[in-house]
């Protein structure tokens, strides 16, 4: 079955298309791209008014299976995916048991096979079991299909443990990701640690926390001429770093989330467990740094670090809720809303975040890009159409999104995964 | 008289002259503790749960017999005797409770903003007892009662506050309640246990106990924890003694008529000398007295009277 995409915006950042076109796709490949295409037989989808991209790629979600299946599935967590405008997505490891072994990562792929309408793309552990000791089978973990490794939830505290993964990891053409925290610092931290938790008596989560593995980890990567992926960048510090960094011609990559970048820790004022997080929401000064490393690009990658947690889980003291924000359905929307409707980023700068560079960190070829023979996942935009974000409408498991009401404007309006439309559901019949 | 608040979480969200309502009223009740029959008819027909989550002799007791003397009836629920080391979640408690229709919990958690949390799925009217390290709101306002009787005016007091700050829901609730009335407040304690940020409160801050007692009007001493040591807030109890206890020779730098405060319970020797808390200049039993007075003119105002219904 052959599809035609009629009459969109075609926004491509690798090769700098931003122009009308029509686009023709056949055996899950975009095949030719032209001002105007007839195809006979093809099912023709008109994209006017709408921005036809690459599909959106997010480095960081969490699918929670196997093990934790009352929060999500590798079934729903797709189907969320696909309604937020993602394409692929990068499942970290911290499943139960944890993603360490080729065992876990060929269930995870055969499993996703099955029933993801998106592409998987598991990570796997640094460490075995994340338990900062021992390395894992790293070459065999790449050969089993996994394209970066992260002990997501926590650092590799042992610096000397780091530099060895830093080091093994340069002739697999792999990633190493770290969620950047120090254990002590951090204490007993349920947020950010400034005049908010003070004020509202909740232990806090240094600044320091964060940008000290930052900084160690640059300073490593250095050291090893390795590659090093940022997660969850947070504060002013950590984006400082990150810019020396890179001006030392450091291997250094960061991602932002949403969150990170809208909510700031005087959003907690009511105890609201939807927005307790790891990292924390930051201060205004943090927020405004982080919107500043987008426009420089210091930052590299928009992230969800989707993060579904089950009502009951949440319903609790802050204290005890667990950390994390269930994302991947409204990202799009409030990045669109907040950072392009607002002409702080163009809409070709978001694109580039969301997809092009994200493929290109993680070497996923034929994807974040509109070219003949690329994949044909590509990820349809309305700009024009205001939403209100619903919790009960998400496809996800769980609930637990702080932006419950909020109205943006911009959203996804189709998404397609090797020629197939999976988003919106209904027409994925069709085909 | 303007208080209308169905819940009293905290002092952040009160106005000067809501909280003067709260000293007022409990100025007219203060004399019924002092009678032969001390009990009056005001709140007969209420129910109220004392729920404690946390050790309280003091404060419990203390709205407990409040209660009785508006002639509430309450009913005490704490933790050991709970279906928490059941293992049940904490809304179910609270929503088990309320399901027995009681017209006001009074709520101490260790954790800050349970208070809050609870206000979101409870019709009750609820009373913050202490929440983690956040806010003790009747503490700040017994202690306002208290430094009245003795002072007559707030404005331009100089109120020192020793201890562990960070930690301190006592601080807190007295920082906001004596800033809100017009009082200088002057916070000292050991560097870890004292963040800078406290500045933004409108406070100053100091690390030598010495130049932070000249000239002050009240001090408030708070109750160190021992486990802070173990976290290596400060080195040692011996070292804490020597920077930061009260003694006499330390009292000398404050005014000739200040006054001595602590919200309990004391650790004799640690923060404070014995002999000063034993002191003529200590308020501490007073501060006690007067809680009961004051927790009555809470329960009174959140529950009590025309207006009162008119709100609910």
């Amino acid at each position: 079955m052959k599809l035609l995409i009629k009459n969109g915006r075609v926004v491509d950042p690798s090769s700098g298309k931003d122009a009308k076109l029509d686009l023709l796709i056949e055996k899950g490949k975009i095949v030719e791209i032209k001002a105007k295409i007839a195809a006979k037989g093809a099912k023709v989808i008109d994209a006017s008014r709408l921005v036809v991209a690459p599909g959106f790629i997010d480095m960081h979600a969490h699918l929670r299976e196997p093990g934790q299946e009352d929060k999500e599935t590798i079934e729903t967590g797709a189907l969320a995916a696909a309604k937020g405008g993602f394409t692929s997505i990068a499942c970290m490891p911290n499943t139960d048991p944890v993603n360490d072994n080729r065992g876990l990562t060929e269930y995870i792929l055969s499993e996703a096979k099955k029933r993801a309408v998106v592409n998987i793309f598991p990570v796997a552990s640094i460490t075995k079991g994340q338990r900062g000791e021992e390395l894992t089978d790293m070459a065999d973990l790449v050969d089993a299909g996994v394209v970066a490794f992260s002990d997501d939830g926590q650092s590799v505290a042992n610096s000397q443990l780091m530099r060895r993964a830093l080091e093994y990891s340069k002739p697999l053409n792999t990633l190493i990701i770290e969620h950047c925290e120090d254990k002590n610092l951090s204490g007993e931290g349920v947020m950010h640690e400034g005049y908010y938790s003070y004020l509202f008596g909740l232990a806090g989560i240094p600044a320091s926390s964060e940008e000290i593995i930052v900084a160690r980890d640059t300073i490593l990567a250095q050291e090893a001429e390795a590659s090093i992926h940022i997660a969850h960048l947070s504060t002013k510090g950590a984006v400082d770093i990150v810019r020396n960094a890179k001006k030392k011609k450091i291997k250094v990559t960061a991602e932002v989330t949403p969150h990170h970048l809208i909510l700031t820790d005087s959003y907690l004022e009511d105890y609201d467990t939807s927005l307790k997080v790891n990292p924390p929401l930051r201060s205004e000064e943090d927020v405004q740094a982080l919107i500043q490393a987008v426009k420089e690009g210091v930052v590299d990658v928009f992230a969800t670090d989707h993060a579904p947690h089950t009502p009951d889980e949440k319903d609790v003291e802050f204290d005890k809720a667990p950390c994390g924000i269930n994302g991947i359905e409204t990202a799009v929307s409030l990045l669109l809303d907040k950072l392009v409707s607002k002409n702080i980023i163009s809409l070709k700068r978001f694109i580039k975040m969301i997809s092009t560079t994200p493929s290109l960190i993680l070497g996923l070829e034929n994807k974040g890009k509109i070219c003949v023979g690329a994949d044909a996942d590509l990820t349809i935009l309305n700009l024009h159409k205001e939403i209100v974000v619903d919790v009960n409408a998400f496809k996800s498991k769980s609930r637990n999104n702080p932006f419950q009401g909020w109205k943006l404007k911009g959203t996804p309006a189709m998404t397609i995964v090797g020629g197939k439309i999976v988003y919106p559901f209904s027409s994925s019949k069709n085909l | 008289m303007a208080f209308k608040h169905k819940h009293l979480l905290g002092i952040q969200t009160l106005t000067p002259s809501e909280i003067m309502t709260v000293l007022d009223t409990a100025e007219s009740f203060y004399e019924i503790s002092t009678r032969e029959v001390k009990k009056v008819p005001t709140l007969r027909g209420k129910t109220i749960i004392n729920l404690f989550f946390e050790p309280s002799t003091r404060t419990r007791s203390s709205f407990e017999l409040a209660a009785k003397r508006l002639s509430a009836d309450i009913v005490n629920f704490s933790q050991q005797a709970s279906s928490a080391v059941k293992g049940e979640s904490l809304k179910d408690t609270i929503l088990n409770l309320e399901a027995m229709n009681p017209d006001a919990i009074i709520i101490r958690h260790s954790c800050s903003g349970v208070p809050h949390f609870t206000t979101t799925f409870c019709k009750s009217h609820i009373i913050n007892a202490g929440d983690g390290s956040h806010e003790h709101p009747t503490q700040a306002l017994l202690d306002a009662f208290t430094i009245r009787q003795e002072k007559k005016n707030f404005k331009d007091l100089k109120v020192t506050i020793v201890g562990d700050i960070l930690h301190s829901r006592v601080a807190r609730s007295n920082i906001f309640l004596l800033r809100k009335l017009g009082a200088r407040v002057v916070l000292v304690g050991p560097p870890p246990l004292l963040p800078l940020e406290f500045k933004n409160f409108g406070v100053d801050i100091d690390f030598n106990i010495d130049r932070a007692l000249e000239g002050a009007d009240v001090i408030m001493m708070l109750r160190i924890q021992l486990e802070r040591q173990q976290k290596n807030y400060f080195p040692s109890i011996r070292e804490y003694r020597n920077l930061y206890s009260l003694t006499e020779k330390r009292f000398q730098r404050a005014k000739k008529k200040a006054i001595i405060m602590h919200p309990g319970p004391i650790n004799r020797g640690v923060e404070i000398s014995a002999d000063m808390a034993d002191s003529a200049k200590s308020v501490i039993l007073k501060q006690v007295e007067n809680g009961i007075a004051v927790r009555m003119a809470v329960l009174y105002l959140l529950l009590g009277g025309k207006e009162r219904e008119a709100l609910d």
